[in-house]
This record gives structure tokens, C-alpha cells and sequence, in this order.
């Protein structure tokens, strides 16, 4: 039986062997790999890519202080990026499925309609979720738009729930039981910021705070974003700097929602702020990966 | 000679609900004749045909040439330009003309090119593209092979760079990714792969299989299930009886909505609800579990999904739902129409106003605090059902929570209405209420545009005013445009749900909309008589007075004077009439019998006597009697909508 590490590295191996760049995790909070740069902006413009990363990804909303054995404020999710999507797409993810122990002649596997949107990052696909026995191990999404762009190279995104799956190899009830190296359990590792981060998040986050933490951030974004048109040579603008911000915005509106701080009536208001952002940086983007837009250019 | 056709479409997973549509579609496609049959996995598209043409008929095609005054030099340059012998050129009257031979092609080279725009033609709800970009080729899923033979050769084409051949593809895992085939060896081949192509015998294999593991058959999750597997065996799992402790309706709601497993149930069912089985059964795209592991894999996931239920039934429990009313003020409704706490104030004015005894106007106030439940915001198709639970739990008396229970009722035109009176009231209220503010404001559904399905509120009012035999008038409960909607939606009620004919429910609204159980009654009544040969011939002259009197733009409803009458027809059918309006029968059926006797009178009215008399006062008195009859027979039912024969008119 596989480590709950000796399986990241091979689902790492397996799409290394198949020509993924192997990312490190990014470094500032995210609620999904998805927003990751190396998904969000990566999937724009023409460049083909292909990258897989493990990205904690935090959910403030659904931390259970470590009690429910199935829900984690934050969980780890195993990102694929291939662009342009091979033909063969599906028969490698299942191919990745092997190589961590699972006999698929054995095992029920379904894939079923499950189609992704964002609507803070102005994100739709078509795909499935992926059942196994009844368990969805993964999310399966061709992505059709992004930050409002329509995509030139359609991408598949596989996203793996490392956790839903190491404990359906190791047979455990609980994610705090998946032994995550030898003599060390899930729970071992993370229990603590579960704990922790629910009571920040539930109890202690300060309201008034956040909500200024996050219009400075917004502040920060727009500026970078509105200094674009004057700005001379395009390619050293840092479109990444801004996109940060969004994501540092899309963090604190989670927290607030956590808290119970946003009603359902300026929810809306709020999803509309961050997605503009998240809209207008892809366009810079997308705007940079052209080759012809140079200094000269836009 | 006639040849056999095979296509098939090898997709990638294609959503089990949009398959059906699409064989519908696919049945229609242009294949040159022949008997054409459809089948589908999740992975492919199967059309097979027999009998196709090898060629289409050769044709003729007559070409115009000059006028024969312009000479034989011009006829020649015509017959060569058209690539024919002069001496081909034939004269129909003034000019030459060419008679053409069109030779038939061979289908196979029409196919070929017809296929691709016929297949990448068909319509899904939701179409994606994977190549090529935004201007690429749009399908459901892509497409990544295709079979495509007549009479064993291949029909060549290419879509989306996938070229037509004669290599299929079995089950994903135990069958081969690339198995050659003939048309014959085709359906054989797949199920040695592990593919069993037609749904019939899919969805027959999972009924037997699942019933004799004593599954509870829902017919839906059985149509599901058919379309997404391409080799399914049903198997059966087991899991804790404690959690038996939770209602039925969230057990079985995750079973099949989340899991989409079925049921198993132990004892006959009692009312509605059965007594549950701590098992389930599960359909896998395997020929079988030899080891138990699907079979311990999905109890797991069972487990864990009722866990959770388990520990939301324990958090809900914290907060009572009457102590729930104010947080309502924070769930969004509808942005201008304000919150679930604004809306549940107005329901329960309304259902006041409907004359909600005390227990219904409980419900009312209690019906959406479930929204504000752990276990609705997990399960949110039961919402009011769990309030209903969450009631019962905390002791309100048993009106008050079945009628949250089934306040949403009925989900569909199929779906029954409340069962209970203080349920109905509840229903009503709360749909009218949604449908009242959003016609306020503006919302109302366009086409397929239909956002806070308004469409199956007024249905739902339609159907409970209907069966549940309520007193009140659309007229009371809606004004404006409102009231012309529901009116459409009494319209469809009748007709689609009730089954009558469009011209009988046209002429029973026409006199107006009253109580509609009264509608009902009449519609009834008039659905029995209008066989009858003379009720047939009474409609037909209810059109012809309606016509007379819309000619003579008569409007006069002025006493008549008996004196003027002609004795004979015209004076018979005025004491009838006089007679039928004294008898003031009320019995529908017996009220038509009546009118019906009225045939031979006006029959022979009409064959004897001038309406237009030359004397306007004689005039003017046969135009009253014939207005009076029309509007004394139009209490029930505006005859003159009933299409009689050689007359099969559409609606107004």
C-alpha cells in the first residue's frame, strides 16, 4: 500500500514521463488549483503547455475543526494542464490511475456530466466528474472560456482530490487515517491547521479588517490594470503582479463568506468586483501572449 | 441492388439525458431510403441501415436553347457549350432544347459527403469545441472515431480530423481499442468487448438483475443508468441499520440522486412511504464484483454520505425552525422582490386572505426556514421536505408540518398535489405570491427563458385549483398579465393533462373562467355529448347564428316582441327557447341534453324562415330570438368554438 506521498510522486512521474512540466505549488492562498497562474493564464493565447502541480487549496467555508473525516479547510488537489488536449486524453488519465495500483478491470469507473463554471474568474468548461466506485476521485473540465476569453487551444484540466483518493487506496474511513509517510498520519501533518484555521476563519478573522484588506488589494489591482494602455514596452508590465492582487481579493472574499460577514445581497456585488478583476487581467494577458503585440504594439 | 449501412459516432462520454434526443434526431438523418435503426452507448452513436440504393436514378434535365430563328450555327454553339452533339438538339416550338442526361451517383460517394455536415448538424442542449478553436467543429463531446460502411467498404470522410473506417472500440478497460469490423461481425464484436450496444437490452438486463436483488425500480434512475454504461451489472451492498434512524426521504434522496443507486425496501409499501432496507443496489459498467470490491468501495462512499446527513440532522436540530423566521431576512429571494423573510410575511397574509385556518398559516410562516438548514444547503431538492421532518421532530402538530412538507407540491403536471388542505393553501399561496412579484416586476418568462420557473408555479396553482376543487377565481387571484398566463396555463391543463380536445376546452373558457372545478364539470359534459350527431349539427349552427349576427353587427339584446313571431318554425323555437329558460336547469349533462333536443327546432328555423326580413322590426325581433338562443346556449359553452366536421379550423 502506497503512502499518501509515494502517490503524488508517481501521478508526478506519470505526467512527467508524458512531457508535464512539474510546478511547485503557488505561494499565495488559492481556492482551487484552477487559479493558479499556471492554469488561469497559461491556458490563454496560443502556446501549447502542459504542467502538473499539487496545489493546497483553501476553502475557509468548509473547515470542520478537524472533526468531519471528509471535509478539510484546506485539501491538496493534483492539477494537469495539457494544452492542446491530446486525442488520447482519457486513456492517459486512466493510464494515470494504473500506475497508482488501481485495476480498472476490477473497478467501476464512470464518467459523468459534471460541467465547471467560475463566475469570479469569468471561467466556463464541459466534462465530467470521474467515479470510481461510486467515489468522484476526479474532476475532468475542457476548458471552453477564460476570464472571459474564448480559448484558441482548448486545454483538458484534470484535477485529482489527493486525499479522497489515498484514502480510497489505503481503504480508510477518515482523510485523518491516510498514512502520509511511513509513521506519520494525515492527521499528524495537517490536524493542527485544521483546527486552527477553522477557528480563525469561524471565530476570530476580524470583519472590519478584511473588508479593508480587501479593497486595498482591489485598489492595488486597478491601478496596476489602468497604468496598462500608457505603459511603454508591454512585456515587462506585471500583469502577474496584478493577478496576484485578484487573487489575494478572491482569499478574503472566502473569509468573509466564512464569517458569515457577506449578505446574500452584496454577495453578488462582490463575485462582480473580483471577476472584473480576474477579467481584466486574463485580457492583458491574453494581449501579451500575442507575438505581435511588442513595445510598439496595442 | 440494395446495400447495408453502418455509422457509428465513437465519442467520448456523452451525458446519459441527452442521448435519447439525439437517436431521435439521428433517426431522421438522410440516408437514401432504407430501414434505418438507432442505438447508443455512452460512447457511441450507432446508426444501421438496409436497403440503400447503390446509385440514385439516373435523371433528365431539359435545357433551354436559342430561338430556332437564330440558326443552326447558334444551336451548335449552344449543344457544345452543353458538351452534347448537335444532332442531340431536339425543337420545342420556337426554340432548340437540349434533353440532358443526369446519371445517378453512387450513395456511397453522397454519403461521404453528406455525412460530416449531417452529424456535426445534430442539436445538443450544450455543444463544446476541442480543436481547431472557437471556429472548429462544435459537438457534445469529441469525437474520436468513426465507423462508417455500405455494403462492408468504407464510406471515407474526415470530421475534425478523425477519418472514417472500419475500427471500433470496446469497453474502455476490457475490451480492445481497436477492433476491426464488417457490418455483420459488428454488433458481435462489441459484445465479445465487453459492449452490450443495444439500451433495450442494457436497460432489460439492469431491471432483471436489480429487481431480483429486490431494488426498488425508479424509472428514471433505470433510464440513467442505460446510458451510462456500456456493459452493466447490477450488484448489492449493505450498509449500517443505525442509519435507518433518518427519515426515509433523505436516505433514499442520497441513494439515488447523489449515488445513483436504488432502493431496496423490505416490507409492501404502506401510504407512500416504504419501509427501507439497510442495502442498496448499485449498477457498475462491469460484467461483475467476483472479489467484492465495488461492492465495499461504494458502501464507503455511502457511509460517508450518511455521516454527513447524520451530523447536519444533529446541527439542525440546535436551532428550532420557528426560531429560523429571522434569519430569513438574510436569504436572498429575489433582489427586488427582497427576502425568503419578506416573502414568507406576504404568504402568510395571502394564505389569511385565502382563509388559512391557524395551522395553515403556521406552515406558512415555518415553510422556508429549512433554507436556512445544513441539510437543505447539501440536499437542496429537499427543501420543504426536510422542513416538514425538522417540524414533526419539534413537535408541531401534524396539519402544520405536512403542509411544509408538501408546500412545493406539485413538482410537475405529473406530480400530485398536496394531499392535505392546509398543504394546498400553502402551496397556493407561496406560488401565487412568487408569481405575483415577479410579473410586478418585469420578470416574465420569454421562450425558454424561465429562470425562477414561473411556468411551473402557475401550473402548480392550475393543477391544485383544479383537483384540489378550490373555490376560487383566477379572476380574484390575478390581474393583468398574470391572469392572461395562467389562463394559457388552464388552457394547456386541460388539454395535455386532463386529455380533452383544444376546441371543447376553447369553448367552455369562452363564456370566461369560472371556478375551475366548475370547468372541469362542464368540459365533462360537453366531452360526452359532443359525439352525438345532434349536438354535431347544433355546433355547426351555433357558428352560422354567431356569423349572422357578427354580419349584421346586431348588438341589440332588447325584449322580443311575440307578435311578430310567424307561427310555425320561427314561433315553435321561441317558446322552446322560452321553456329552456324557465326550466333554469343546472345539471351540466342535462342542461346539454337539453340544447342538444334544440337541433331539429333550429334546423328547421333555418330552412323556413328569412332572417332578413324585408320589415326591419321583423328583422330586428328574429335577430334578438337568434342572439337570445346564442347567448342562453353560451352559459355552459361557446358552441361555435367546437369544430364539427368539414370544418377543422386551428384556434383563434
Amino acid at each position: 500500500m502506497d503512502t499518501f506521498q509515494e502517490t503524488v510522486f508517481k501521478l508526478k512521474r506519470y505526467w512527467a514521463e508524458r512531457g508535464a512540466i512539474i510546478q511547485e505549488p503557488y505561494d499565495v492562498e488559492v481556492g482551487a488549483g484552477t487559479m493558479c497562474p499556471e492554469t488561469f493564464l497559461r491556458v490563454l493565447g496560443p502556446k501549447p503547455y502542459r504542467v502538473a502541480y499539487v496545489q493546497p487549496s483553501r476553502r475557509p467555508a468548509d473547515g470542520r475543526y478537524g472533526e468531519n473525516p471528509n471535509r478539510l479547510y484546506k485539501h491538496q488537489q493534483l492539477q494537469v494542464i495539457l494544452k492542446p488536449t491530446p486525442d488520447d486524453v482519457i486513456e492517459q488519465y486512466l493510464g494515470s490511475l494504473e500506475a497508482i495500483g488501481i485495476d480498472l478491470t476490477k473497478h467501476d469507473l464512470k464518467l459523468e456530466e459534471d460541467n465547471w463554471e467560475a463566475p469570479t474568474l469569468g471561467a466556463w468548461g464541459v466534462g465530467w466528474q470521474v467515479m470510481l466506485d461510486g467515489l468522484e476521485i476526479t474532476q475532468f473540465t475542457y476548458f471552453q472560456q477564460c476570464g472571459g476569453i474564448d480559448l484558441e487551444l482548448v486545454p483538458a484540466e484534470i484535477t485529482y482530490g489527493l486525499e479522497r483518493l489515498s484514502a480510497f487506496l489505503q481503504g480508510v474511513e477518515s482523510v485523518y487515517d491516510i498514512v502520509w509517510a511511513p509513521g506519520f498520519k494525515y492527521s499528524d501533518v495537517r490536524m493542527t491547521d485544521e483546527l486552527q484555521f477553522s477557528v480563525y476563519n469561524f471565530e476570530m478573522a476580524t470583519v472590519d479588517r478584511l473588508w479593508r484588506l480587501l479593497g486595498e488589494y482591489e485598489a492595488e489591482c486597478k491601478e496596476l490594470l489602468a497604468n496598462f494602455p500608457k505603459y511603454p514596452e508591454k512585456q515587462r508590465f506585471p500583469v502577474l503582479a496584478a493577478y496576484e492582487q485578484v487573487l489575494k481579493c478572491s482569499h478574503l472574499f472566502n473569509l468573509l463568506d466564512a464569517r458569515g460577514a457577506i449578505s446574500v445581497t452584496e454577495r453578488v456585488g462582490v463575485i462582480k468586483r473580483v471577476r472584473d478583476l480576474a477579467v481584466g487581467t486574463a485580457k492583458l494577458w491574453a494581449e501579451q501572449q500575442q507575438p505581435a503585440s511588442d513595445g510598439e504594439a496595442a | 441492388m440494395s446495400l447495408d449501412f453502418l455509422l457509428e459516432i465513437g465519442t467520448e462520454e456523452i451525458p446519459h439525458w441527452m442521448i435519447p434526443g439525439a437517436l431521435a434526431q439521428i433517426e431522421k438523418l438522410a440516408l437514401f431510403g432504407g430501414d434505418i435503426s438507432v442505438d447508443a452507448t455512452p460512447r457511441r452513436l450507432v446508426v444501421r441501415a438496409s436497403g440503400l440504393p447503390e446509385r440514385t436514378p439516373d435523371r433528365e434535365q431539359v435545357v433551354k436553347g436559342p430561338p430556332l430563328a437564330s440558326g443552326e450555327k447558334a444551336a451548335e454553339g449552344f449543344a457544345r457549350k452543353q458538351g452534347a452533339d448537335p444532332s442531340a438538339l431536339r425543337q420545342a416550338g420556337s426554340h432548340y432544347e437540349l434533353v440532358k442526361r443526369i446519371p445517378g451517383r453512387a450513395v456511397r460517394d453522397m454519403l461521404a459527403e453528406s455525412l460530416p455536415a449531417a452529424i456535426l448538424g445534430l442539436q445538443w442542449p450544450k455543444t463544446m469545441y476541442w480543436t481547431g478553436g472557437k471556429t472548429g467543429p462544435r459537438f457534445i463531446r469529441p469525437i474520436r472515431w468513426i465507423v462508417a460502411l455500405l455494403a462492408d467498404e468504407l464510406i471515407p470522410f474526415e470530421i475534425a480530423g478523425v477519418k472514417s473506417g472500419n475500427v471500433t472500440r470496446g469497453h474502455r478497460k476490457l475490451g480492445s481499442p481497436a477492433i476491426p469490423v464488417t457490418i455483420a461481425s459488428y454488433e458481435i464484436e462489441l459484445r465479445k468487448n465487453f459492449v452490450v450496444l443495444s439500451s433495450h437490452e442494457r436497460r432489460h438486463k439492469i431491471e432483471t438483475e436489480a429487481a431480483r436483488l429486490g431494488a426498488k425500480i425508479d424509472r428514471d434512475l433505470l433510464k440513467t443508468l442505460t446510458f451510462i454504461t456500456e456493459y452493466p451489472t447490477a450488484i448489492r451492498g449493505d450498509f449500517d441499520p443505525a442509519y435507518l434512524e433518518l427519515p426515509a426521504e433523505v436516505l433514499t434522496t442520497v441513494m439515488r440522486h447523489h449515488q445513483k443507486y436504488f432502493s431496496v425496501e423490505t416490507e409492501p409499501i404502506e401510504k407512500t412511504v416504504g419501509k427501507l432496507a439497510p442495502q442498496f443496489v448499485a449498477v457498475i459498467n462491469l460484467p461483475g464484483d467476483p472479489e467484492g470490491l465495488v461492492k465495499k468501495g461504494n458502501e464507503r462512499v455511502l457511509r460517508a454520505r450518511f455521516n454527513d446527513a447524520r451530523f447536519f440532522w444533529d446541527v439542525d436540530q440546535q436551532k428550532k425552525l420557528i426560531d429560523r423566521v429571522e434569519d430569513l431576512g438574510n436569504v436572498t429571494f429575489q433582489a427586488k422582490l427582497g427576502s425568503y423573510k419578506a416573502k414568507t410575511d406576504r404568504v402568510v397574509e395571502l394564505v389569511k386572505e385565502l382563509g388559512g385556518n391557524a395551522h395553515a398559516q403556521r406552515a406558512a410562516m415555518l415553510a422556508k426556514c429549512d433554507l436556512t438548514a445544513e441539510m437543505v444547503k447539501e440536499f437542496t431538492d429537499l427543501q420543504g421536505i426536510v422542513g416538514g421532518l425538522y417540524a414533526k421532530a419539534q413537535g408541531e402538530p401534524e396539519p402544520v408540518w405536512r403542509a411544509i412538507y408538501e408546500h412545493y407540491k406539485p413538482l410537475s403536471m405529473e406530480d400530485s398535489i398536496p394531499e392535505t388542505a392546509e398543504g394546498q393553501i400553502v402551496a397556493l399561496a407561496d406560488k401565487l405570491d412568487t408569481l405575483r412579484g415577479c410579473f410586478e416586476i418585469g420578470l416574465v418568462p420569454t421562450g425558454s427563458k424561465d429562470p425562477f420557473a414561473l411556468r411551473r408555479a402557475a401550473q402548480g396553482v392550475v393543477k391544485i385549483l383544479a383537483e384540489a376543487k378550490l373555490d376560487y377565481l383566477l379572476d380574484q387571484l390575478a390581474i393583468g398579465e398574470l391572469r392572461a398566463f395562467l389562463k394559457e396555463r388552464v388552457q394547456y391543463y386541460f388539454r395535455e393533462v386532463r386529455g380533452y380536445k383544444y376546441d371543447e376546452v376553447n369553448a367552455v373558457l369562452a363564456p370566461g373562467i369560472s371556478e375551475l372545478r366548475d370547468v372541469e364539470a362542464r368540459l365533462a359534459a360537453l366531452s360526452a355529448i359532443r359525439s352525438t350527431e345532434d349536438f354535431e349539427a347544433l355546433a355547426a349552427a351555433c357558428k352560422r347564428i354567431r356569423n349572422i349576427l357578427k354580419q349584421a353587427g346586431f348588438e341589440g339584446n332588447g325584449p322580443m316582441d311575440a307578435a311578430l313571431f310567424e307561427d310555425g318554425p320561427e314561433r315553435e323555437l321561441a317558446n322552446r327557447l322560452a321553456e329552456f329558460v324557465l326550466s333554469n336547469e343546472t345539471d351540466y349533462s342535462k342542461r346539454l341534453t337539453a340544447i342538444s333536443g334544440f337541433r331539429p327546432a333550429v334546423d328547421t328555423f333555418f330552412d323556413k324562415i328569412l332572417v332578413n326580413a324585408p320589415d326591419p322590426r321583423v328583422r330586428t325581433n328574429r335577430l334578438t330570438l337568434l342572439s337570445k338562443l346564442y347567448s342562453e346556449f353560451s352559459t355552459l359553452a361557446d358552441f361555435s368554438e367546437i369544430v364539427t366536421e368539414g370544418n377543422s379550423r386551428t384556434t383563434d
